[in-house]
């Protein structure tokens, strides 16, 4: 890798940028996009960073072909990435499932804006997290990380990255507007201090070779294109040699291996943040741009004598079940602040089946919640507690 | 000792290039897509070049089937995506031979706009269209390709819409080869298949060939046989006319041949041309206006 990849030291620069920063630095050497506010300097970012290090920027005519192209680098032997926001993001979603059924790893980034439709192209939802779940169609399961600021930008667009090589699938980088478009100090460390996790590739002979045969771990030892594999990938339903196989038996041995990959593996792709949670009477579960206000909102609350905790998710998908059926027992209510009207507080509330109460505070879009909501948020759920309060 | 011989008999030139373990095919008897595949395995073992270093991206339909039964790296992606599919995968790795074959509706339908612009961009791969005037796979609806009047089961009064005429395309879009041929003329087709693929920049070769089973019965156009016959009586091969001279219509031939067959810089000795003008970009030095 040319030191031209990784800038080490201190930077002022938004998101996005550091999120192309934290691309190149692990090592991306493909980037095939479409422009849309607010995930546009990410494009712009690698564009103009890419050629200095021998890697390929193609503006494409879509987002469908951005995907498709991304695709199609990843066999290549490129990693690569393609960044969009809502309506670009909608256009992806059928290549989306193309990359998790033929195990190709690649990085989405989703700088989320106000939605349906053209929305509000330059302000900030939460929107889009259950489309990142679900918004391709067919039962799948999927990785989503979830940046809370233009430093995490950087650090978790590499552990995208690293997952999508580890795991061979589509990995997606949840981010909104504020923090794509906040400008902040962002600091890149020295290169040797920066995990770089590459693809494995196959090393036996190709007579014997079974492409989609896996061991305990579930993840496939995949070639590139022209590594001497005669390799075929196809979106139909296929069995150990890559090949169709249009029988339900094919497709539930596929299916239930591409599930597993992600269930079975869950500890190892689940990443968060605890505050306070040790007796916690209440916990908020935060991500995303929700995070700092969530923070600031706990500390105060605190300072107050309220027993409130904080869980911070910098994976959203798969989502920390064990952790909050486990919190469920121990808590009264979980508070879940977010950009939307209700997506990742359905999971919390199908988590505590019942155990805790859950709380969403519900942000239309176009902006996020003070921390004074926040707080007021909390309150109000000790109110709807009232004396119903058991876990003391 | 005899056994042996029986198995030696069996083995056709051609099928070191496919995979005999998904053999049978799914095609229809007398499909031209089948003669298509002769022709390309034909010139693949003709062109000599290492088939490590050769990569088939499908779409899908009857003919983005091709992709499967290649015993090459191949990939067989979604309805209309094969050509960005195509287009990364030759911009990540350029020492590959790069080349789609896919359907009329698959290119043309559903992913017309990917072709301007590969075409456009001269992205360095080669694109073979087979061009059944429908889509066969999901049983035989219009296409943009299908000709005016044609029954298809969504135009059951005859379809009103005029076809692409994909040479005309190709040429505007920016292609540097562009031909057409009939799939049974399976010696002329490998012969451009050739030139296609070893061409640098984007080649386009179309061909017409028959689908007896979805528009050749709805057209009464008679068997397999008689439709390719037809086919062959109602064409004529004039090479370098204009392609605007070669629109498919009721009543006149259709003209095949080589219609374009020209240089000019490809999307990645671009890439390469401006870092070595550090940054200087068009108009300045005129870089992209060479064509
Ligand atoms: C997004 C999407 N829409 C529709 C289909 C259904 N479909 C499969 S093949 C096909 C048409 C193929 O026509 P063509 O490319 O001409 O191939 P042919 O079968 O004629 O060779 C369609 C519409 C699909 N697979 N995906
Ligand atoms: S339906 Fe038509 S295109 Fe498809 S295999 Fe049969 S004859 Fe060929
Ligand atoms: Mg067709």
């Amino acid at each position: 890798m040319t030191s031209e990849a990784v800038l080490t030291g201190e930077h002022f620069i938004n998101g996005d940028e550091a999120c192309a920063e934290g691309a190149l630095a692990v090592g991306c050497r493909f980037f095939g996009g479409y422009p849309i506010t607010p995930a546009t300097e990410v494009a712009e970012t690698m564009a103009r960073r890419l050629p200095a290090v021998g890697g390929i920027f193609i503006q494409m005519e879509d987002e469908i072909a951005s995907i498709a192209a991304v695709l199609g680098a990843a066999w290549g032997g490129a990693k690569a990435m393609t960044s969009t926001s809502g309506p670009g993001f909608s256009l992806m979603m059928e290549n989306i499932g193309l990359g998790l059924v033929t195990e190709t790893p690649c990085v989405i980034v989703n700088v989320q804006r106000g939605g349906p439709s053209t929305g509000l192209p330059t302000l900030c939802s939460q929107g889009d997290m259950m489309q990142a779940r679900w918004g391709s169609h067919g039962h799948y399961e999927i990785i989503a990380i979830s940046p809370s600021s233009p430093q995490e930008m950087f650090n978790f667009t590499i552990r995208a990255f690293n997952l999508a090589e580890t795991f061979r699938m589509p990995v997606l980088v949840m981010a909104d507007e504020v923090v794509g478009h906040t400008l902040e100090r962002v600091t890149i460390p020295p290169a040797e201090e920066i995990v770089v996790v590459n693809r494995k590739k196959p090393t036996g002979s190709p007579e014997t070779y079974l492409p989609y045969k896996t061991d305990s771990s579930f993840i496939p030892v995949l070639p590139d294109a022209g590594d001497g594999y005669k390799i075929h990938v196809t979106g139909l339903t296929h069995d150990e040699r890559g090949y169709p196989g249009m029988d339900a038996k094919t497709q539930e041995t596929m299916m239930t291996r591409l599930i597993q990959k992600v269930r079975k593996n869950r500890d190892q792709i689940l990443d968060y943040e605890d505050y306070f949670l040790d007796g916690a009477e209440i916990v908020i579960v935060t991500y995303g741009s929700s995070v700092r206000p969530a923070l600031r909102a706990m500390r105060g609350l605190r300072e107050d004598g309220i027993n409130v905790g904080l869980l911070k998710l910098n994976t959203v998908w798969p989502f920390a079940e064990d952790l909050i059926r486990k919190l469920a027992k121990k808590v009264e209510a979980f508070v879940v602040p977010e950009v939307n009207f209700g997506q990742i507080s359905l999971e919390v509330e199908r988590c505590s089946s019942g155990q805790a109460l859950t709380h969403l505070i519900s942000h239309a879009g176009g902006g996020i919640h003070t921390p004074q909501q926040v707080v007021e948020g909390v309150k109000e759920t000790l109110r709807m507690l009232g004396s119903k309060r058991t876990k003391k | 000792m005899k056994q042996k011989a029986k198995v030696e008999t069996h083995r056709h030139p051609k099928d070191e290039l496919l995979r005999e373990a998904r053999m049978p095919h799914i095609w229809c008897p007398g499909c031209g897509i089948g003669s298509a595949v002769s022709a390309a395995i034909t010139t693949l073992k003709k062109m000599g070049t290492d088939y490590d270093r050769l990569a088939i991206v499908s779409g899908i339909g009857c003919t983005g089937r091709v992709a499967g039964y290649l015993n090459l790296d191949s990939f067989h992606t979604t309805h209309g995506r094969a050509i960005p599919f195509a287009t990364g995968l030759k911009l990540a790795k350029p020492e590959l031979n790069v080349f789609v074959f896919s359907g009329d509706g698959d290119l043309f339908s559903i992913g017309g706009n990917h072709f301007m612009h590969a075409a456009r961009r001269n992205i360095d791969i080669t694109i073979f269209c087979v061009n059944n005037m429908n889509y066969g796979m999901t049983g035989g609806q219009v296409s943009a390709n299908t000709p005016t009047g044609a029954i298809t089961t969504t135009t059951p009064n005859g379809n009103t819409e005029i076809p692409l005429n994909l040479p005309s395309v190709a040429a505007a879009c920016g292609a540097v080869y562009v031909a057409r041929w009939l799939s049974v003329d399976v010696r002329r087709l490998a012969q451009s298949f050739h030139e296609a693929l070893i061409k640098p920049g984007f080649s386009f070769v179309e061909v017409i060939a028959p689908c007896p089973t979805a528009f050749g019965r709805r057209n009464r156009l008679g068997s397999a046989l008689e439709m390719t016959k037809l086919y062959n009586k109602n064409s004529v091969i004039r090479n370098g006319v204009h392609p605007d001279e070669t629109v498919i219509e009721e009543g006149k031939k259709m003209v095949l041949g080589k219609f374009v067959d020209i240089q000019r810089p490809t999307f990645l000795e671009g890439l390469s041309t401006v870092s070595q003008l550090k940054g200087t970009m068009w108009p300045q030095k005129k870089v992209a206006s060479n064509s």
